[in-house]
């Protein structure tokens, strides 16, 4: 499995970058418990799935590609959209189904869009977004630009006939995408191996003669490592490649699951937390002196501020007006 | 005005749209190298190159969300379906991706795609190749769906829908491609959400679309021949936007409805028209509206079959008897 | 498909109607709007036309016979159809009886046939008193629009289904819109008119009547009279229609007696549609003159004997007794001094006629012989109060006194 960097040594002309993966993740992570909280107030209805314990993957992934490439990601992009820039009051109000949401509150937590910020969902059918992000990629081609689109699904909807479909298009007509598998073992509640006949999904990528990556999705630093050369083959090479981030995410499948439910334990649970991400590259920092712990716990207050203003943008934004229902069905 | 085929104006409509926008391209299967299962795209390949007309592999879910995918950066795709039964495999992106996405962001990725192909009843093709989808589609908000019954409507509203910047699924009727008809030489288009009187009448309105409009017209010369009765002939062309005033317009005038057409009866494409007359129309009807469909059951092979379960102009001239109670009791 | 032929309700009151005459036999072809029969109802003899095309199978009312409106007289068909169910229903129909609808349950096919039992059929559904009238969304607003009552309208639709044809031609009821076009002004109700409405209705019926009688001096009108049938042209004028011309000159200078009650509203006319009694064998008919106010004696008097000849062959249509505005009747024939005349609603008043006498009078205080005729006018009280209706008679006195007032 790919590791870059031994957990013993970072670059320290690159500090500020850590501390910028470090910040992004600590943000997901406290904007994800808040969400779980106002979830529990009854502020945020329907389904509800929250990125605690990935938060790695999308970090490290995207923070190797440039603002205007395209990004698509399933119904757990809480943290996607909010990776890429969009304000936090603008996806906690989305949450809340508030005017002042990145959807009008017409979305909803499994449809967020920003497309100042080229993020282009925000999809609730799994695997239903993969051709999607291959025709965004068709019109890079089309169009001679070098963009790529960047593509994020869980290992469950590798058994789905699109994104079977999809691979082939893209390898076949060499599309500029970058398909990351956020692995997080359980579709869910079945586990991969009940699911699937190949466990390691990197391999699916051989039936096209596609480009395979396999990343610790624990480890941001890898997961950045591994998108910046999958991104650099897509951009030079318009070439696609399929990468597996093996990862774990310590909440239930939705707001509606129990944590563990009857489909793990608990010890393993306890056992995935000790990898926890954030933990991870905090040890790191501090070990090669490149930020102190109470660095840390202020940079953990400043996010957790910056949430909480989040939530109070959100509960101050008004429910969208009636005369919204009828708008947008149509374009003008 | 030239006298084109259907299958040409439609030709001509994607080679104009082709040479006026540098945005539209052309997908599906063998729609280059084979110059497309029923020679829509011929010549297209030769023209503008791989690029803009692209052959797929039989991957309908795939190809369909492609589209829509590159729509949402800008693009403005005309996804073929060689016919629609197999485009059954890629409604999920229809309408789970295409008609929803302009809604669900909010206002900010209109998906200006065109999703054509064949479709309604064929000659001896069995159950799965043989059906129309009309009321399928027209049923989601978010979707134009569009029907056209002759050449010049044909190519007049493909354009119309190219241009438009909502999802239109284009329903081409199979068995209208070798019809010929007027088409003028100047560009033109005709808007979506128009009807088109087919053919001026006084006692009772007959609403078609796409090959029932051609039924119509036989029944209704037969009802002026046969039994003096005359008949108006209300082409839908566009079944959602549904033009509901033109209907009611002409019901108003001829105080009987008669509704054809070549899909199923239940929650048809018709059961939409009755229920906007009824309601539009209502002091003006002295009879129930009557429907005439394909018959409720999948499509058999067998010719004879066949033929009993499609409308006819014998079909729509019962309906018109009942309708101008000629039957009595 | 079959076709029942109804005795349909070919004026605007027949409740049955007697079959004169077949005009086609069984076994003949028909087609839509042929004449099947002659039909005598109330008021006419008319024609009973076929709604369907086929061949006519079966007659079931012999010529002669009386059939209630609603009732089955006969069946058109294709030639090879089979129609015994039909035939079986109307022949064990009870003739006289009020029709009643039997619903004819549907037997499903899955259900074991039970063995045919002869039973009565069901007769066909007609209008039923408090029955809910069938009618199509069309007709109903044809039938509002134009005033027409629905329960007196056969419907020859599905299950009796009142249509559109079916009010082709019907005639309004009660009141009739005047089939002429022409002016008119409607004129609402005061309270106090409203209060003197149904008071007088409460104390003496349905129309309020009072009578007002003048005795008219004929001698100028007999000398005007001779005088021009003494040129031996045709046609000769009687004194009828000098009647008739002087009330519709009189009633244009007293347009508030030339009014309909229209239950709300009071309808005073511009134009003068004069209905006409005419004694029959068996009854009496109103055959109305049109626009009489603007016609000649002449053209008044070739009009009236036109109308009374049809009338007494039962040959008027409906368009020609309905949409009068004033009633004159004239019993002078029999030798009648004097007499009060019912009015014919929805008009407001009727002119009695008696017969001319040579009787003594004193003129200037010298005793001579003058030709004497009495004039009553029944008045309804809703519309024409006492000294309205005595200026018109007044009026009409003088007239007829100076007949070339006519012509002034």
């Amino acid at each position: 499995m790919a590791q870059p960097y031994p957990d013993t040594y970072l670059d320290p002309e690159r500090a500020g970058f850590y501390r910028d993966l470090l910040r992004q993740m600590l943000l997901v992570r406290h904007f994800e418990e808040k969400a779980g909280e106002s979830y529990a107030q009854g502020k945020i209805g329907g389904f509800c799935h929250l990125y605690i314990g990935q938060e790695a993957v999308a970090t490290g992934a995207l923070s190797a590609v440039r603002e205007d490439d395209y990004v698509f990601a399933g119904y757990r992009e809480h943290a996607h959209i909010l990776l890429r820039g969009t304000e936090p009051g603008s996806v906690m109000a989305e949450l809340f189904g508030r005017a002042d949401g990145c959807s009008g509150g017409k979305g909803g937590s499994m449809h967020m869009f920003d497309a100042e910020r080229n993020f282009l969902g925000g999809h609730g059918i799994v695997g239903a977004h993969l051709p999607l992000a291959a025709g965004a990629a068709f019109a890079i081609k089309y169009r001679g630009t070098d963009q790529i689109a960047i593509c994020f699904f869980g290992e469950a909807a590798v058994n789905i006939g699109a994104f079977h479909e999809t691979l082939n298009m893209a390898a076949l007509w060499e599309l500029p995408v970058v398909f990351v598998v956020e692995n997080n073992r359980y579709g869910m509640g079945t586990a991969l191996e009940r699911a699937a006949a190949v466990w390691d999904v990197y391999r699916r990528a051989c039936s096209y003669d596609m480009a395979e990556e396999i990343v610790d999705g624990m480890d941001v630093l890898a997961v950045h490592e591994t998108t910046v050369r999958a991104v650099e083959r897509a951009r030079e090479e318009q070439a696609p490649t399929l990468i597996e981030a093996r990862t774990y995410r310590y909440m239930g499948h939705s707001m509606a699951d129990p944590i563990h439910g009857h489909y793990r334990t608990k010890e393993e649970l306890e056992e995935q937390k000790k990898k926890d991400p954030i933990r991870r590259l905090e040890k790191r920092l501090v070990a090669d002196g490149l930020m102190g712990e109470d660095d840390i716990k202020q940079m953990g207050r400043d996010v957790l501020a910056e949430v909480e203003e989040a939530v109070q943008f959100a509960e101050e934004s008004p429910d969208p007006g009636p005369e919204t229902l009828y708008t947008d069905v149509y374009a003008d | 005005m030239a006298t084109l085929t259907y299958r040409d104006a439609l030709n001509q409509a994607l080679r104009e749209e082709m040479e006026r926008d540098p945005d539209v391209f052309l997908m599906g299967e063998e729609v280059g190298v084979y110059q497309g299962a029923y020679k829509v795209s011929r010549g297209l390949l030769e023209q503008f190159g791989e690029l803009r007309v692209v052959d797929t592999p039989i991957a309908e879910n795939g190809f369909a969300g492609i589209g829509v995918g590159a729509a949402m950066v800008g693009l403005r795709p005309v996804i073929e379906f060689m016919t629609w039964n197999f485009a059954l495999l890629a409604i999920d992106e229809v309408v789970n991706s295409a008609a929803k996405m302009l809604y669900m962001s909010g206002g900010q990725f209109p998906i200006p795609v065109v999703f054509r192909g064949p479709g309604g009843p064929a000659l001896q093709l069995g159950a799965q190749h043989s059906q129309s989808f009309e009321s399928w589609y027209a049923h989601v908000p978010g979707l134009k769906v569009v029907a056209p019954a002759t050449p010049y409507d044909a190519k007049g509203l493909l354009k119309s829908s190219i241009r438009d910047n909502s999802p239109v699924v284009f329903l081409e009727g199979e068995m209208l491609y070798n019809i010929k008809g007027e088409v003028p030489e100047d560009e033109y288009v005709v808007p979506l959400g128009e009807a088109d009187i087919k053919r001026e009448g006084s006692d009772v309105t007959i609403v078609c679309h796409s090959k029932t409009v051609s039924v119509s017209l036989k029944a209704a010369e037969r009802l002026e021949a046969e039994l003096d009765i005359s008949a108006e002939v209300v082409d839908l062309r566009t079944i959602r936007p549904l033009d509901v005033a033109a209907v009611v317009g002409s019901v108003h005038k001829t105080n009987r409805c008669v509704v054809v057409e070549e899909g199923w009866p239940f929650a048809g494409v018709g059961a939409q028209v009755v229920d906007d007359v009824q309601r539009e129309a209502f002091d003006y009807l002295d009879a129930p509206v009557q429907r005439v469909t394909g018959a409720d059951v999948p499509m058999p092979y067998n010719k004879h079959l066949e033929r009993l379960a499609k409308p006819s102009p014998d079909g729509v001239i019962a309906a018109v008897r009942k309708v101008t109670y000629l039957d009595g009791d | 498909m079959a076709t029942k032929v109804f005795m349909e309700a070919l004026s605007p009151t027949m409740e049955e109607g007697k079959l004169l005459a077949w005009q086609k036999q069984e076994g003949d072809e028909v087609t839509n709007g042929d004449v099947l029969a002659e039909v005598e109802t109330d008021k006419a003899v008319m024609e009973l036309q076929a709604r369907g095309a086929g061949v006519l199978r079966k007659i079931f009312a012999p010529e002669g016979s009386t059939v209630e409106v609603g009732k089955i007289v006969a069946v058109i068909a294709d030639a090879d159809e089979d129609i015994e169910k039909l035939i079986a229903g109307a022949g064990t129909a009870p003739a006289g009886a009020p029709a009643k609808p039997v619903a004819k349950p549907k037997t499903p096919a899955a259900e074991p046939i039970p063995a045919p039992a002869p039973k009565p059929a069901a007769p066909a559904p007609t209008a039923v008193p408090g029955a809910r009238v069938k009618v199509s969304p069309l007709a109903r607003r044809m039938a509002d629009e134009r005033g027409v009552d629905l329960s007196h309208v056969r419907g020859s639709g599905p299950g009796g289904r009142i249509v559109m044809r079916d009010l082709e031609g019907a005639v309004p009821e009660p009141a009739p819109v005047p089939l002429a076009a022409g002016g008119y002004e409607d004129v609402e109700l005061s309270q106090m008119r409203k209060t003197i409405a149904r008071r007088l209705v409460e104390s003496i019926g349905p129309i309020p009547h009072f009578f007002l009688t003048a005795e008219a001096d004929m001698d100028r009108a007999s000398d005007a009279r001779d005088t021009l049938n003494a040129r031996d042209v045709p046609p000769r004028i009687s004194y009828n229609d000098i009647i008739l011309k002087v009330v519709a000159a009189a009633l244009l200078q007293h347009r508030e007696c030339n009014a309909w009650w229209m239950d709300g509203t009071i309808r005073i006319f511009d134009e003068v549609h004069l209905s006409m009694a005419v004694a029959i064998d068996d009854g009496l008919i109103t055959p109305v003159v049109r626009n009489a106010h603007a016609k000649s004696l002449r053209e008044i008097a070739v009009e009236t004997r036109e109308l009374a000849g049809r009338a007494r062959e039962r040959k008027l249509t409906p368009e020609e007794y309905t949409g009068g505005t004033f009633s004159v009747s004239n019993l002078g024939m029999f030798e009648i001094d004097q007499f009060t005349g019912v009015i014919n609603p929805p008009e407001a008043g009727l002119l009695a006629v008696g017969t001319i006498v040579e009787k003594p009078v004193v003129d200037d205080g010298e005793l001579v012989v003058s030709k004497r005729m009495r004039i009553t006018m029944s008045c309804d009280h809703r519309v024409i109060d006492g000294a309205t209706g005595a200026r018109f008679l007044q009026t009409v006195k003088r007239m007829l006194e100076n007949p070339l007032e006519i012509v002034y």
